[in-house]
């Protein structure tokens, strides 16, 4: 390549590479300065210098007795949310990879019609859809008056505001995003390959684990990804569906900004969930880029 | 604040687009979800040839953030008492001396010398309150007037009771019950205060401010809650009713400043005067179901309202009300981390 063309593909590159500086990086700057400062009386900060805020993601000064430990309720928060953002991962994945590979297995006009299907939910407002799956959970709900009316259940079964509520509400809200990626592996899967592991007497399953899953990987992966990063940060739908016992980490922050006017705070836990999220991209690219190592094991 | 639905407001945040109309006159207010009587706005717009828009917030701090952040194009703002301070010592009110307005003659007297704005320099009272506790009396029998109902939950309400998210109030309400005070530093009353809470926490279904729907439903049968929304959901479902803990309940008002930064400062002067005339004042307590702070309003105002159970202290619990207000920067932090242990 010659100069003057990689000089015009920088120059090309140079709208979207400003836009990404201004509108990311500098506000994560802003951020990571926040973080250290002292906490204003009525939220906001002061310009004084202070590590408490990090200290205070991991620990806590017993508000009691003044001794130092790990801060039990920003460690539970962070489990949850960690421990939320796994298993809705796992079940969207459970859910939507044979829905995708239903789709995929179409002929190619019906597919359209499926992919439209399937985007439909995005068209109407997160809160909307939200509370929707609420009305269906509620005591006095749909499930209920149906398992009450067959008699399977005496009394209503209280699912709202649990754990519980919040998977459903996640798994529901993020599913298309796993489908999407995984139809678009599987539509490139060359089924001539199953046929001929089929040829050499290879069992259903040992097909799909060996033949199948390996060459959808990628798909795979970038959706775990994309269900796992909002999972992990998500902040409605805990809300909505949890009841506001159990705070994820999308809340502990808000709480900060807001009632709890700890600013730097809320600024450490924010930067803190940017690290796990780029942790989780970090062990996605390995797990892609080490794929044709692998391959030969 | 204290209004009817967060939700119903966050909805319409997110659904409205509403850009002012170029008028000859405009004005643009900023208020909690459904706390503007259209009515009352109708009226204004009438008298005074204004186009007013109302945008609505769900929360004191919602709107602090957004008016601090600045290029909002409000000119007035409802903020409550206990968040004044936090608005003034900002900058970010105007120093609109509502009591050189020729309506300020109607505000009554107790109403004048707040602590949060000392002879009215800054706002006009819109309307006052108290949370106490909500309960449904078809599930409930015993006192209304005790907050053990939300802390020593009876087995009849368990996991039927819902507390709503307003850190200082919920928590102020757990002192009193344990024998302290709004704001203390007495460690030994806030562990006892924070026990209660974790304990009491088993009991209770949300942390949430639900919609109305969930009581009249009968989802949820009680709730800590304010005198409006407990009187319009008693509207709609007659078993609920409104009690006062004895142990203490906090007192609360709202208030209407213009923004320093305002556009159309002469319009939002008319409107705060328009606001402390009896006939307007009673629209505003018609629509919120919350007593207003205007002498004279009484006979504008509907016979359910004036007649409200929800409205009346009686005698004997006056003593006990404390009015909401904003704690000490380092008692507001130990709240703060009490309240992150309540909902981890």
């Amino acid at each position: 390549m010659s100069g003057p063309e990689i000089w015009r593909r920088w120059a090309l590159a140079l709208p979207s590479v400003v836009v990404i500086m201004l509108f990311s990086i500098l506000p994560l700057g802003v951020v990571l300065v926040y973080s250290f400062l002292t906490p204003g009386d009525f939220g906001n900060v002061k310009w004084i210098f202070s590590t408490e805020g990090w200290f205070s993601v991991l620990f806590e000064r017993n508000i009691f007795d003044d001794t130092i430990s790990l801060s039990d309720a920003n460690l539970t928060i962070l489990l949850r949310s960690v421990l939320l953002a796994i298993v809705t991962t796992m079940i969207t994945l459970v859910f939507g990879l044979p829905t995708a590979w239903f789709i995929a297995t179409r002929a190619p006009a019906q597919r359209n019609l499926w992919l439209f299907l399937i985007t439909i939910p995005f068209w109407t407002n997160l809160l909307v859809r939200t509370i929707a799956v609420q009305e269906m959970i509620r005591s006095e709900g749909v499930f209920n008056r149906i398992l009450l009316a067959l008699g399977i259940i005496d009394a209503p079964i209280q699912m709202m505001f649990t754990d519980f509520a919040v998977l459903l509400g996640m798994t529901y809200v993020y599913l298309p995003l796993m489908v999407l990626p995984v139809y678009a592996a599987i539509e490139k899967f060359d089924f001539r390959l199953a046929e001929a592991s089929y040829d050499l007497y290879a069992s259903r399953f040992f097909c799909l684990r060996r033949v199948i899953l390996p060459l959808i990987r990628p798909g795979v992966i970038a959706g775990s990804i994309l269900v796992f990063v909002p999972a992990l940060g998500a902040y409605v739908t805990p809300r909505i569906m949890g009841g506001g016992k159990s705070m994820m980490l999308g809340n502990l922050i808000d709480l900060q900004f807001g009632q709890g006017r700890n600013w730097p705070l809320g600024a450490a836990l924010s930067i803190a969930l940017t690290v796990l999220v780029l942790l989780a991209l970090i062990w996605y690219t390995r797990l892609t880029s080490g794929r044709k190592e692998n391959d030969h094991v | 604040m204290k209004f009817a639905s967060r939700m119903a407001a966050t909805a319409a945040l997110l659904m409205t687009t509403a850009l002012p109309a170029l008028a000859a006159g405009q004005l643009n207010i900023y208020n909690f979800g459904l706390y503007t009587p259209p009515d009352l706005i109708a009226k204004f717009e009438k008298a005074y040839d204004v186009k007013v828009t109302v945008t609505e917030y769900d929360s004191n701090e919602t709107a602090l953030a957004k008016i601090q952040a600045g290029g909002h194009g409000f000119d007035v703002i409802v903020p409550s008492a206990y968040i004044v301070p936090a608005y003034i010592q900002a900058g970010l009110l105007m120093k609109s001396e509502p009591s050189q307005m020729s309506n300020f003659k109607n505000v009554k007297s107790e109403w004048v010398d707040v602590s949060w704005d000392k002879g009215r320099h800054y706002t006009v009272p819109y309307v006052w309150g108290t949370t106490g506790v909500m309960v449904n009396t078809k599930v409930y029998k015993g006192d209304l007037n005790t907050a053990a109902i939300i802390f020593d939950t009876p087995p009849e309400l368990k996991g039927k009771v819902n507390v709503v998210p307003s850190m200082n109030e919920v928590i102020d309400m757990a002192i009193n019950y344990v024998g302290g005070e709004a704001c203390t530093t007495d460690k030994a009353v806030l562990k006892k205060a924070h026990d209660k809470l974790m304990e009491a926490k088993a009991s209770w279904a949300s942390i949430d401010y639900p919609s109305f729907e969930k009581f009249i439903k009968e989802d949820l049968n009680a709730s800590i809650f304010w005198n409006g929304a407990a009187m319009r959901i008693r509207a709609e479902n007659p078993g609920f009713a409104y009690g006062l803990p004895k142990t203490g309940y906090p007192l609360w008002q709202d208030n209407v400043a213009i923004l320093a930064d305002a556009k159309n400062v002469e319009n939002a002067k008319l409107f705060l005067n328009f606001l402390m005339e009896p006939e307007n004042a009673g629209l505003v307590s018609n629509y919120t179901r919350y007593g207003n702070a205007i002498a004279g309003s009484d006979k504008f105002m509907d016979a359910d309202v004036l007649k409200a159970p929800e409205l009346t202290i009686p005698d004997d619990l006056k003593s006990s009300a404390h009015f909401l207000t904003s704690c000490p920067p380092d008692v507001q932090q130990l709240y703060a981390r009490i309240w992150t242990d309540l909902t981890k």
